[in-house]
C-alpha cells in the first residue's frame, strides 16, 4: 500500500501545483521513486503519463477559469502555466474539440440559461413534479 | 429502442453537501445547476471521463414529490446506509482508495481482491454506499 500512496502524493501534488513548472525530476522526488520507475509506475496506475495528467488538469482548470473568471484568454494561459497563448489554444482545442473563446462563449450562454429560464434546462418530467403542489 | 441510460438519480439529504463530496472529493464535473422559481434545484454531475451520463443529486425534501412521512422514512434509509446506489470504476482501485481516503471520503471496506477485480466499498455525506472497483487487468 505504500507504493500506492507515493503515487498518490505525486498526483496530488501535481493537482496542487498545476501552474508551477513542473518536470519529471521534480515530481519523481515528490513521490521518492527514481524517475523512471516512477514514470511506470504513474502509467500504470493512471493510464497516462504524468505530463499527459499534468496537461489535463490545466486544461480543466483553464475550462473553469473560462467559465466563472473574467479574465481574458491570455491572463488565463500564464495563470495555469503555459508558456504561450498558442500553445494553450492549440492544447485546448486538442482536449475540448473548441478553442478557449468558443468554448466560453458557449459555456456562458448555458449558464444564463440555467439562470434565467432554468425550465429550458430540466427535463419537463422532473420540471413538473416539483412545480405542482399536492 | 433504449439505447443508453442518460440520467441516474442519487437521494441526498442536502444538495450543497452533496456536491461538495461528489465535485470536490470525488472529482466529478457539474454538467448542470438550476434552481426553479419554486426553489427546486436540478443540479446534475458525472465522472470527468464519462460524457453521456449525468447523476442527478436529488434532495429529499417534504413538499412535492414526497409528503412528510415518506421523506422522513427515505431520509431514514439513506442514513442508515441502506441504499446502495450502484459501482464507480476506477482504473485502480488502491489508488484511488488512498487519494479519496485522504480527502476525508468514509470507506466501509478497504480494497480486496475479487473475482472481477478489486473492490472497495465507501460512502457519500448523505449514506449512500457505492463500490469502487477497478477490474483485473488482462
Amino acid at each position: 500500500m505504500d507504493l500506492y500512496k507515493r503515487i498518490v502524493k505525486a498526483k496530488i501534488f501535481i493537482d496542487d501545483n498545476y501552474a508551477s513548472p513542473l518536470n519529471l525530476d521534480r515530481l519523481s522526488d515528490e513521490a521518492c521513486f527514481s524517475k523512471y520507475h516512477f514514470l511506470r509506475l504513474f502509467k500504470r496506475v493512471y493510464n497516462k503519463t504524468p505530463y499527459q495528467y499534468l496537461s489535463e488538469r490545466r486544461i480543466e482548470k483553464a475550462k473553469e477559469k473560462l467559465k466563472f473568471e473574467g479574465l481574458k484568454v491570455s491572463e488565463i494561459c500564464e495563470e495555469i502555466g503555459f508558456e504561450s497563448t498558442t500553445s494553450f489554444s492549440l492544447k485546448f482545442k486538442e482536449h475540448t474539440g473548441e478553442t478557449p473563446a468558443i468554448f466560453r462563449l458557449r459555456a456562458m450562454q448555458t449558464l444564463q440559461m440555467a439562470k434565467e429560464k432554468p425550465d429550458h434546462v430540466i427535463p419537463s418530467c422532473f420540471a413538473t413534479q416539483f412545480s405542482s403542489e399536492d | 429502442m433504449i439505447t443508453r441510460l442518460s440520467h441516474y438519480s442519487i437521494y441526498v439529504l442536502d444538495q450543497d453537501q452533496a456536491y461538495d463530496f461528489y465535485v470536490n472529493k470525488l472529482g466529478f464535473e457539474v454538467v448542470t445547476d438550476a434552481t426553479m422559481d419554486n426553489g427546486f434545484r436540478w443540479l446534475t454531475v458525472r465522472p470527468k471521463d464519462q460524457k453521456d451520463t449525468e447523476i442527478v443529486l436529488m434532495p429529499v425534501k417534504a413538499g412535492h414529490m414526497f409528503d412528510e412521512q415518506t421523506a422522513a422514512q427515505m431520509r431514514d434509509l439513506i442514513q442508515k446506509g441502506k441504499l446502495g446506489a450502484g459501482v464507480f470504476e476506477t482504473n485502480d482501485c488502491r489508488a484511488t482508495y488512498e487519494e479519496l481516503k485522504a480527502k476525508g471520503v468514509e470507506f466501509k471496506s478497504e480494497p480486496k481482491e475479487q473475482f472481477y477485480g478489486t473492490e472497495a466499498l465507501f460512502k457519500d455525506n448523505s449514506g449512500n454506499w457505492f463500490s469502487l472497483t477497478s477490474h483485473a487487468k488482462k
